[in-house]
């Protein structure tokens, strides 16, 4: 949280001195540094880790609402309810021009029951930062419907730091703190009302890097894949689903994929609120991590 | 790997499947739009919506709102497959003075997907249109 603050500091400032009000000028002549001009819905909602795209997956769409002539801003805050543990993630992403994404994503991972039995106490907290970076390669996702063939596309990183390093390692882990790098092809058929997405993930963390990184049965860097399909049913409201291949590095827990089903709802481009069913499989002892998804983001 | 293959596989399906609907609704979109009546109506109601708009007002200041609207006519329809030729100026010329942003491209969207609630067009209707408008966007937007 303390990571938090001197971000929305900076933001704060800086929308504050921009020049906001040039409302009513003549079309193309004023810059904006907040132009809201993106069609609602096609910034995409904010993902686990903190970078634009749906619940689970990284999409290539860049954060917020701004266009490739001004900036976008999306501030979430995440919480997921499951059979045994409860993660909680509040975030902030910045778009750039439609062309970078920066972005920062806490997470609180509370362990209820299960830290009992790891004699860390009940409710005992694993938290991590995450800072992510992501940019627009090629591609855009509203204006090439006469290129079936091309989507958006995207290469990102995400630094995941662990506060518990020494901790992750007893379990297993190899180190405390990685770095995952994804490429995103996001595709909207608009005739057709369908989102397609697929994302490539390079990555060592185990459990999104709430147990470490790495582990005994595989070190290093493994592929994982990320696919999303969501339905436009009106112009605020999407219905999807996505499934997420995960590592399973360490020898002492299985590690499972994870898939959602999830309902995304636009109120304007100031707010949305994603719900969503979700299933992570086996996460330390307990199996069977199901529950329930809900994020609020705000932004512009 | 044979997870990846099949999380592959599962979006492959759901692209071919999206495909195969497309095809299935082949009906012209012209006819889905109202015809030569119905997009008239769309214009009507969408050169008001610009006109009001102040995010785009002003770039009609030098139109003759009357050639406007016909052109626009001539144009949907012929994008949706009607009996129609746009006669108008290239794309490219007719909007070059106007240095447009994706700002205002999507204002005019926005404004022509409000025009287009109003005459009670369903969003797959919708969206077909807009779709086949989408990629003028490289033509237009020249800032």
């Amino acid at each position: 949280m303390r990571a938090f603050l001197p971000i929305v500091a900076v933001l704060s400032a800086f929308f504050a001195t921009g020049p906001l009000n040039a409302a009513e000028s003549p079309a193309a002549s004023s810059r904006r540094w907040f132009d809201s001009g993106k069609l609602l819905a096609t910034s995409g909602v904010t993902q686990i880790e903190g970078a634009g795209g749906g619940g689970l997956a990284a999409w290539a769409l860049i954060a917020g609402y701004g266009t490739r002539d001004s900036i976008g801003l999306a501030a979430h805050a995440s919480y997921v309810h499951l059979s045994d543990y409860d993660l909680w993630s509040p975030g902030l992403a910045i778009g750039l021009f439609d062309r970078v994404e920066l972005s920062y994503a806490r997470h609180i991972f509370d362990t209820r029951v299960v830290g009992k039995r790891l004699r860390l106490g009940e409710g005992f907290k694993v938290d991590q930062d995450i800072f992510g970076a992501k940019i627009k390669l090629i591609g855009d996702v509203v204006y090439d419907q006469d290129r079936w063939w091309l989507p958006q596309i995207a290469i990102g990183m995400q630094y995941k730091r662990n506060d518990e390093s020494t901790r992750v390692k007893l379990i297993g882990a190899r180190s405390g703190d990685g770095i995952d790098y994804y490429i995103s092809a996001t595709k909207l058929f608009l005739a057709q009302g369908v989102l397609l997405n697929v994302t490539l993930r390079e990555t060592r963390a185990n459990q999104f890097g709430l147990l470490g990184f790495g582990g005994s049965k595989n070190g290093g860097y493994s592929t994982q894949v990320e696919s999303s399909v969501a339905f436009l049913i009106s112009r605020k409201l999407a219905l999807g689903g996505e499934y997420r291949t995960k590592p399973n590095n360490l020898r002492i827990a299985r590690e499972d994929d994870a898939w959602t089903v999830f309902a995304a709802y636009f109120f304007n481009k100031h707010l949305a609120v994603t719900a969503a069913y979700t299933d992570l499989g086996n996460i330390l002892f307990e199996d069977n991590q199901r529950g329930l998804y809900l994020s609020v983001q705000i932004g512009i | 790997m044979r997870r990846i293959l099949r999380v592959l596989l599962l979006a492959g399906s759901a692209v071919t499947a999206s495909l195969g609907i497309a095809a299935a609704s082949e009906d012209p979109l012209y006819t889905s739009l109202g015809g030569r009546e119905g997009i008239v109506a769309i214009v009507d109601q969408a050169t008001a919506n610009f006109l009001a708009d102040g995010r785009i007002k002003n770039s009609f200041d030098n139109a003759n709102i009357d050639q406007f609207k016909g052109l626009l006519t001539d144009q949907l329809c012929a994008v949706s497959g009607g009996p129609c030729v746009y006669k108008g100026r290239d794309m490219h010329v007719a909007h070059k003075g106007l240095h447009l942003t994706n700002y205002d491209f999507n204002a005019l969207v926005e404004d022509l997907q409000d025009a287009m609630d109003s005459c009670q067009l369903p969003l797959g209707v919708q969206s077909r249109l807009l779709a086949r408008l989408a990629p003028m966007q490289r033509q237009t937007v020249t800032k």
